[in-house]
């Protein structure tokens, strides 16, 4: 089974630096799409692999991309920007390839840059990644040290300089927009789509953003072509995946496999099931804005369109899992003070409700919720849901809400009938 | 006032940026790196420098949960607290740390050693419970190692 994201990655040990990935092959794409390939035919190739954002909302790559404007006025004043603000509770997986294989970031960047014809990328970087960020840092400066990035790489005519912004906080900043408006300066506020940042993005002008594991698999696909990429999924969708697991099983951790695998595979066979004398209730599949899945779904397989045809998404593909020892109330509670704490204020449907929500789950949890509670929530699941706020944060906060309701209803009503938390 | 330094530091970031007010967020680092916390004057002073209004620098520095407008302790004490590490049992560590330093979240200890705060999932989630304690990052806590952390900070 090919590993090609993570066939570098020692745990333990620091990345390979640019001699070693250079003699392991890691720049060959970028020699190969500087000397050989027109941009456009970058862009080509990776919309004929299919590969689809690794962010969590699973667009696909190569079509983004094809939205920038290529005429030759745009030149200098287009950006090519990393996500890595990885925030989402119960997501770790940009964090490995950050720490692990910076390099191979970096040929991702590059090569994207160039399929664009950006001159200036940015790595919107998470403030708690500190060692990520020392290790990429490093890694930059030896690039520009080689020629791989500054003026005219390679001498291919093509400049590009990158640079890390460092944030200060915020989960909202991940959001594509949210993120533009964080680089700038400003305080990290959404923008409305239309206009879309290919076509105005930082600065008002073409920019595309792409998450960290999306970039790194660009080289690849550039070395081994789009059939290759698709032959390592199960499902045909393309690539494999980083899919992570944690709670309480036996064997925490991320594992790099091909798109498409069975969430009992994952569960039993990686993360090597629940630990003893926990049991299974339920997980998260790709983070914590994504709705539940139960017993019920253990052999649907982990791709983007499987999960989200049992009403869920595979998000980010770190899941999270609910034993039985842990209350699904405040479980959910949890969750929902996250997203309240994370709005960032701008439209009133998430400043207001969010924190609703999460007052009435306090309510129910500490065991003086009332019934009519459940519809309030109920409705604030729809209210707070798709088309009523300017961003995918509320309807993020509301998809754990209510599966939940769905699944642990009764639990929900014995916190109330008890008048406290049958878990404590 | 920004020291030389502070404002040496806040330049090499500007050259990165089209104009100077994209900065800011990076200024505000800068000075909370070297003075622990952000005032009102440096707001004030960073907007200076960076050609804004005091008014927009404030919005920023009010924005970012990584930005402290109070005085911090020496050291700041990250907990996460987000849903991977409460499943893994942070209440516990907590519940330690906040009856050993005598102080609850978002409070500081008299002799200005140790502010404890929350924070939100610090991707280390198949190693929770985690936490930072100023750049050091810290997984598979128990109260044990816990305690031999914080002795090392003392």
């Amino acid at each position: 089974m090919e590993k090609p994201l993570s066939k570098h990655i020692r745990p333990g040990s620091p990345p390979l630096n640019l001699t070693e990935y250079l003699q392991a092959g890691g720049y060959n794409g970028i020699h190969k799409v500087l000397k050989e390939m027109a941009p456009a035919e970058v862009t080509a190739l990776v919309k004929a692999s299919n590969l689809l954002g690794r962010g969590g909302a699973g667009f696909p790559t190569g079509v983004k991309w094809s939205l920038v404007p290529m005429d030759k006025e745009f030149l200098k004043s287009k950006y090519l920007i990393c996500n890595a603000d990885e925030m989402e509770p119960g997501a770790f997986k940009d964090r490995y390839l950050l720490e692990g294989d910076p390099h191979q970031l970096i040929a991702g960047i590059i090569i994207a840059a160039y399929a664009i014809q950006a001159e200036k990328a940015y790595v919107f970087l998470r403030w708690a990644y500190k060692k990520a960020e020392a290790l990429l840092r490093k890694a930059i400066d030896e690039a520009y040290e080689a020629g791989y990035l500054g003026k005219n790489i390679l001498g291919s005519g093509f400049n590009l300089d990158l640079h890390i912004h460092s944030s200060a906080g915020r989960y909202i900043c991940g959001e594509e927009t949210a993120l533009l408006s964080a680089l700038e300066g400003k305080r990290g506020i959404p923008r409305a789509k239309p206009p879309f940042p290919a076509s105005s993005g930082l600065f008002g002008n073409p920019t595309v953003v792409n998450n960290v594991e999306t970039l790194s698999w660009i080289s690849h696909i550039v070395e081994n072509g789009a059939e290759w990429f698709k032959s390592l999924s199960l499902t045909g969708t393309g690539g494999t995946k980083l899919y992570g697991v944690s709670g309480r099983v036996k064997n925490p951790g991320i594992w790099e496999l091909p798109l498409g695998i069975t969430i009992r595979e994952l569960l039993e066979e990686h993360a090597g099931g629940m630990i003893d004398g926990y049991r299974f209730r339920g997980l998260l599949p790709g983070g914590a804005s994504t709705d539940f899945l139960t017993e019920m779904h253990l052999d649907v397989k982990m791709d983007f369109s499987t999960v989200g045809a049992v009403g869920s998404r595979m998000g980010t593909g770190t899941m999270i899992i609910l034993d039985d020892r842990t209350c699904p109330v405040a479980f959910i509670h949890n969750i929902e003070r996250f997203f309240a704490l994370e709005s960032c204020g701008w439209c009133t449907p998430c400043r207001e409700g969010l924190p609703w929500v999460e007052k009435i789950l306090a309510s129910v949890e500490e065991g003086t919720g009332k019934m009519e509670y459940l519809d309030i929530l109920k409705f604030h699941t729809k209210y707070l849901g798709p088309g009523n706020t300017f961003c995918a944060h509320a309807p993020g906060a509301a998809e754990p809400l209510q599966s939940g309701l769905n699944y642990f209803y009764d639990d929900f009503v014995k916190h109330i009938t008890e008048k406290k938390c049958p878990w404590r | 006032m920004l020291t030389d330094e502070e404002k040496k530091e806040i330049l090499e970031e500007v050259k990165h940026y089209p104009s100077p007010s994209v900065a800011c967020i990076d200024a505000l680092k800068i000075v909370q790196h070297h003075r622990g916390w952000v005032s009102d004057e440096s707001v004030k002073d960073i907007s200076e420098m960076l050609a804004m209004s005091n008014e927009e620098a404030d919005s920023v520095a009010t924005f970012y949960s990584r930005i402290y407008r109070q005085p911090v302790g020496r050291n700041v004490i990250l907990i996460c607290d987000s849903i991977s590490c409460m499943i893994m049992g942070y209440g516990l560590l907590y519940d330690y740390l906040s009856e050993k330093l005598g102080i609850r979240f978002g409070e500081t200890t008299s002799d200005g050693q140790f502010t404890l705060l929350p924070v939100s999932c610090l991707g280390d989630c198949d190693h929770a419970p985690v936490m930072m304690i100023n750049n050091d990052h810290f997984n598979n806590l128990t109260i044990d190692k816990v305690e031999g952390i914080l002795n090392s900070y003392k």
